[in-house]
């Protein structure tokens, strides 16, 4: 007779506004690791959960921006320790999503915290480094800021569970945006995971929503949607990318594309998505 | 339309009926004392090298006081030129064998535990700083602590990427910086020299100031809980003399000062035949220009603020006003109305608005100051607030009908007293301002935006405050113009202090 | 290293020395009017164009300091007993009953049945068809009985329906009439209306004293505070207030400590004091207290009386009971020690 304990299993559901609930449909699909053992039944979004996703993202962008960029650097930071302090869960989802052996595993979680280390040091240095003064030719203060595009849909790279996904959601929000992320859809359970440890993080409801499904279904309705302002179109391939910009292209959606070779250090993923607003104000006794 | 002919009736008598119940009139506040045990203070400290405490080589204290009442709180080492020298060595040591091989995401994960412990600790050294400068508790709490914290997060950020800090690809540290910080801003001061030196990629001998020595140790316990590599910070106390062996030492590649002109004139003269990269942060005498159409109530309480906080022991403090001549009786008699209005006492009180005079040498050069101010002829109105019998005070005192010629329109004080001036135009107001060899901060007070921005633009001055004073963030650049020194902290310009370009 | 004492001894100097003393820092009362007589709305706006603006950042900073100040022990005590005495203990429910308003008074007048050491608060708040009912059951109590009316809280109504409203508030017997302002003419610029209207209440109120509710939240920038708060005292408001309670933004610090500025500023410059009342959103005696403090470092003692300051409230009563209690025993008690209204 075996006294083996019985373990009480994890759902994996989406994350709207700070809380988790299934999809509205009530679907669910199949989720297996690497290697076809049962990881999940994980929630199958729809549309209208992409919507509601929405929804969320646009009230809690004001607020974000509005917050400090010292405050959103902590909140930032704070997730970096969260991860840092249940990195033995993140690299398990990791191995068995990717395939990988625990070591690798291991590696690409703490490349993944620290690159979430990278982003919570930018939100309070972008502005010096994209905006500045401009040296009119009249007596005129002139001063340029980089201000959030607002609401950016991002369809996460698909091989890159943890370290593609943190790149991908953390650069929008770190300059102030706020995001949808359709999460990879045969390996979403890292950035379910990840999308849990925002919640015990600091993070504002609705600054980070991760929808799990399948991208071909929840893609273009995020491409389409009008009160999406940004779009990160990693998670798909180039036909498919210029079907989903041309949708975009509605409502003038700011495109983000990966290049083939990007460095760790280039600032186009927090250039992507901001917006530069110039203020004139006279000089004068 | 009818008139209006205001009564003298203060309501009817249907409210007098409360009278019997109501507790009229006074809300004196009870001591509200903090706790000084919160600061776990040692009887006495070595010297911190190579990540350790140790003696000093001639096993030489001295005490570290506490203003406000002039009780000994610990003993401090005193060091001597060979403790310097050692101090160096290691340093070089930690640079070239470990620091300057720690890739910039290692530094600033570092940096960043150091900004969490700052946090962490915040209540201890809070009480720490009141105890050994004799600022109020408020203060340390909410101002000091919060923005050393701040600082080391901020730069923390830069550490790993310095390629877009502006100088460059991949811009290269100084080597060993040697850092000298004054008794002002003990904990901030040691904040603003270390983050940015370690973000960049150097390490440091640090050496606080000889009566504000308690804050650097503890960080010094703080550093080694974050486990810095040992050698990369070292915190070296002692005296003036200590001071000068630091910036003599031929190994050091970059000395940055704060503290008075006369002393970093001296620096600069000994530094001026090496190759040691200098930078300086020295005295002011700000002015704050109150135009007729500044938002009034918070102009006084900017200008209060601009001169009476952390007790005037500020480079960039509004020592001098410049009101527009129409406006100057009544801004005067509204100031002399809130200066009495300061609560002067115990800095350990959490409702002490001004505390205690860093030092009895420094009482001594205010109270020279305030009797020249006498002597010159300007008019004298000094708080009624009485001070405690031991410890070092000054009342808040406020001098009118100054001229521009006058002593205390030109020295800087370093103490709770200001200077008032009047001007007619913004032009002179710009002048009389920029007629300084300082150049450190000015304020604005107006509502008119181009006016505002006008004056900006003329003032010599590295910062400059519009409608507030005395506003620091890490992100923001600080320092001087002439004689107030060169170089700046804060922002990404502060990062040049510390990098080879 | 010997320590230099020095002890702190005032000196004796010869040069022109204006002493300052703690009368200093008091509101000097005008005995000159400076402030001229209004005849017309030109003057009016130009007096008000006159005042001086408000810097939000400094204002904000300001009432944030002044927060910070811990007060403990016997202060609290005395502050809290203060604030007890300072309450407008208010209902304005369209569900209102005679039951509810007796139940009100009788709290009102014995908020803690066990100590009768605990003072009665100010007055009663109640909507003016509940006057006459407060009054009899507060009989000779010295606590007053104010209404609100002029169409509380939207003032939305002719001048003559808001008149007649506070009439029959004055008939039924109330002591204290709080009236609201036209926010829809102050904020188009009307200003005249305003003052007007501010006059023609008093003039209604007969010996019954005025409040006047600016409304603050729908005012919305201290510059607007500001100036409403002068047409108010121009037009013979005996109490400014901040808020209806029933918009989402009633009382706030920054806001009270503007009006307090306001009220030393016209004490200085007209004579004559005015009361302020803050009302809405207040429920904790931590709340309460910093509102005292405010008052204490911008107007002083003069104004710290019910004659000068009320709170407008609910269930902060409640809340000051506990926290006297809790002095006194020194241990945290239950919310239902009290009565629940």
């Amino acid at each position: 007779m075996s006294d083996a304990r019985l373990d009480v299993r994890k759902t994996y559901k989406l994350l709207i506004n700070g809380a988790f609930p299934r999809s509205e449909s009530g679907r669910s699909y199949e989720v297996t690791s690497a290697k076809g053992a049962f990881l999940a039944n994980a929630a199958q979004g729809s549309r209208k959960d992409v919507r509601d996703a929405v929804t969320a993202a646009r009230s809690a962008q004001a607020k974000w921006w509005n917050a400090t960029a010292y405050n959103r650097g902590q909140v930032i930071y704070r997730l970096a320790e969260m991860a840092e302090s249940r990195r033995d869960e993140l690299a398990e989802h990791v191995s068995l999503a990717e395939g990988v052996n625990a070591r690798t595993g291991q590696k690409t979680v703490s490349a993944s915290i620290d690159r979430m280390v990278w982003y919570a040091g930018w939100t309070d240095k972008i502005a010096q480094v994209l905006g500045g003064t401009n040296p009119v030719a009249g007596p005129f203060f002139n001063f340029s800021i980089p201000v959030p595009s607002g609401v950016v849909g991002v369809i996460s790279v698909q091989e890159s569970s943890l370290l593609g996904f943190v790149d991908a959601v953390l650069a929008p929000i770190c300059v102030g945006n706020t995001v949808v992320a359709l999460a990879s859809e045969a390996r979403p359970t890292p950035a379910v995971l990840l999308g849990e440890m925002t919640s015990s993080s600091d993070f504002p409801g609705g600054v980070l929503n991760v929808v799990t499904g399948f991208t071909a279904e929840l893609a273009p309705v995020l491409a389409a949607h009008e009160d999406v302002d940004g779009l990160d179109l990693s998670g798909v391939a180039l036909e498919v990318a210029d079907e989903l910009a041309a949708l975009g292209a509605g409502s003038i959606k700011r495109v983000y594309r990966p290049h083939e070779q990007e460095s760790d250090s280039s600032l186009r993923r927090l250039r992507a998505f901001v917006e530069t607003s110039t203020v004139w104000h006279t000089i004068g006794q | 339309m009818p008139t209006c002919a205001p009564t003298n009736s203060a309501g009817t008598d249907v409210s007098d009926r409360q009278l019997a119940n109501s507790q009229l009139g006074s809300l004196q506040y009870d001591p509200a004392p903090e706790s000084a045990a919160i600061a776990k203070l040692r009887p006495s400290y070595g010297l911190f090298i190579d990540g350790e405490f140790s003696d000093g080589d001639a096993h030489l204290q001295f005490a570290t006081v506490n203003p406000a009442n002039e009780e000994t709180l610990s003993m401090v080492t005193l060091a001597s030129a060979v403790d310097i020298d050692r101090a160096v060595t290691v340093a070089r040591r930690a640079y070239d064998k470990v620091w300057s091989k720690t890739t910039g995401a290692q530094r600033s994960k570092y940096l960043f535990r150091i900004a969490r412990l700052i946090q962490e600790r915040s209540r201890e050294l809070a009480v720490v700083e009141t105890l050994d400068n004799g600022k109020p508790i408020r203060e340390s709490r909410d101002v000091d602590i919060p923005l050393a914290a701040a600082h080391f997060f901020y730069y923390a950020g830069w550490a790993d990427k310095l390629d877009h800090a502006g100088f460059g690809a991949k811009p290269k540290p100084l080597g060993v910086a040697g850092q000298i910080i004054p008794w002002n801003f003990p904990l901030l001061m040691a904040a603003w020299k270390l983050a940015p030196a370690l973000a960049a990629g150097n390490t440091c001998v640090l050496k606080p100031a000889e009566t504000t020595p308690l804050s650097a140790l503890v960080l010094a316990e703080i550093l080694e809980q974050a486990e810095l590599p040992p050698g990369v910070v070292n915190v070296i106390t002692g005296d003036g003399s200590t001071g000068a062996a630091l910036v003599d030492h031929p190994d050091v590649d970059k000395i940055a000062f704060t503290g008075s002109t006369e002393v970093g004139r001296m620096i600069q003269q000994r530094t001026a035949s090496s190759h040691k990269h200098l930078t300086l942060e020295l005295g002011g005498k700000g002015a704050n220009i109150v135009f007729d159409d500044a938002p009034i109530d918070e102009m006084i309480e900017g200008i209060i603020d601009g001169i009476f906080f952390n007790q005037g022991h500020v480079c960039c403090a509004g020592s001098r006003l410049l009101v527009q001549e129409s406006v100057a009786d009544e801004v005067l008699r509204r100031l002399v109305r809130r200066v009495e209005q300061l609560r002067v006492g115990d800095p350990l009180d959490k409702n002490t608005d001004v505390g205690a005079i860093n030092s009895a040498a420094q009482l001594l050069r205010i109270r020279e100051m305030t009797d020249f101010g006498e002597s010159e002829g300007a008019t004298r109105y000094t708080s009624s607030c009485a001070l405690p019998p031991k410890g070092y005070w000054f009342a808040p005192t406020v001098f009118a009908d100054v001229a521009q010629s006058h002593r205390i329109a030109r020295e800087e004080i370093f103490g709770p007293v200001l200077s008032v001036l009047t001007f007619r135009t913004p032009a002179e107001a710009v002048a009389k301002a920029n007629n300084t060899n300082y150049g450190l901060a000015c304020g604005v007070w107006s509502e008119k935006g181009s006016r505002t921005l006008w004056v900006a633009e003329r003032l010599r001055a590295g910062v400059i405050w519009a409608n507030t004073y005395n506003r620091f963030d890490p992100t923001s650049p600080f320092g001087g113009m002439r004689e107030s020194g060169f170089g700046r902290e804060g922002g990404r310009h502060g990062l040049e202090a510390y990098l080879n370009v | 290293m010997a320590v230099l004492r020095v002890a702190s001894v005032d000196h004796v100097s010869t040069a022109p020395l204006r002493l300052v003393t703690a009368e200093d820092r008091h509101v000097q009362i005008a005995s000159t009017i400076a402030v001229p007589t209004i005849e017309n709305e030109a003057q009016l706006k130009a007096l008000i164009a006159s005042l001086s603006g408000v810097d939000a950042v400094g204002a904000e900073a300001r009432a944030a300091k002044l927060s910070t100040r811990s007060i403990k022990k016997s202060t609290k005590l005395a502050a809290i007993e203060m604030a007890i005495s300072m309450i407008d203990l208010t209902t304005l429910e369209g569900a209102d009953t005679p039951g509810r308003v007796a139940s009100l008074c009788t709290k009102a007048m014995r908020p803690d049945p066990r100590d009768l050491t605990v003072p009665s608060v100010a007055a009663v708040c109640v909507y003016p068809d509940l006057v006459a009912h407060a009054r009899s059951v507060l009989g000779s109590s010295p606590v007053a009985v104010a209404s609100v009316a002029t169409a509380f809280p939207s003032g939305r109504a002719s001048l003559q329906v808001k008149l007649m409203d506070v009439r029959d508030a004055v008939v039924a017997g109330a002591d204290e009439i709080d009236m609201v302002i036209d926010r829809g003419a102050f904020l188009s610029g009307r200003l005249g209306q305003v003052f007007d209207e501010v006059v023609a209440v008093k003039e209604a109120c007969g010996d019954a004293h005025l409040k006047v509710i600016l409304e603050t939240g729908e005012l919305v920038t201290y510059d607007n505070v500001r100036r409403a708060s002068w047409v108010a005292m121009l037009g013979g408001a005996d109490f400014i207030k901040t808020s209806t309670g029933k918009v989402t933004v009633n009382a706030t610090l920054p806001n009270a400590l503007v009006m307090l500025e306001a009220v030393r500023d016209f004490a200085e410059t007209a004579g004559r004091t005015v009361g302020v009342k803050v009302a809405g959103g207040i429920r904790t005696s931590k709340d309460a207290i910093r509102y005292l403090v405010v008052v204490n470092e911008t107007v002083g003692s003069t104004w710290l009386t019910p004659r000068l300051f009320r709170l407008g409230a609910s269930s902060l009563l409640n809340d000051l009971l506990m926290q006297r209690l809790k002095q006194q025993r020194g241990a945290y008690v239950r919310a239902d020690e009290f009565s629940g209204d």
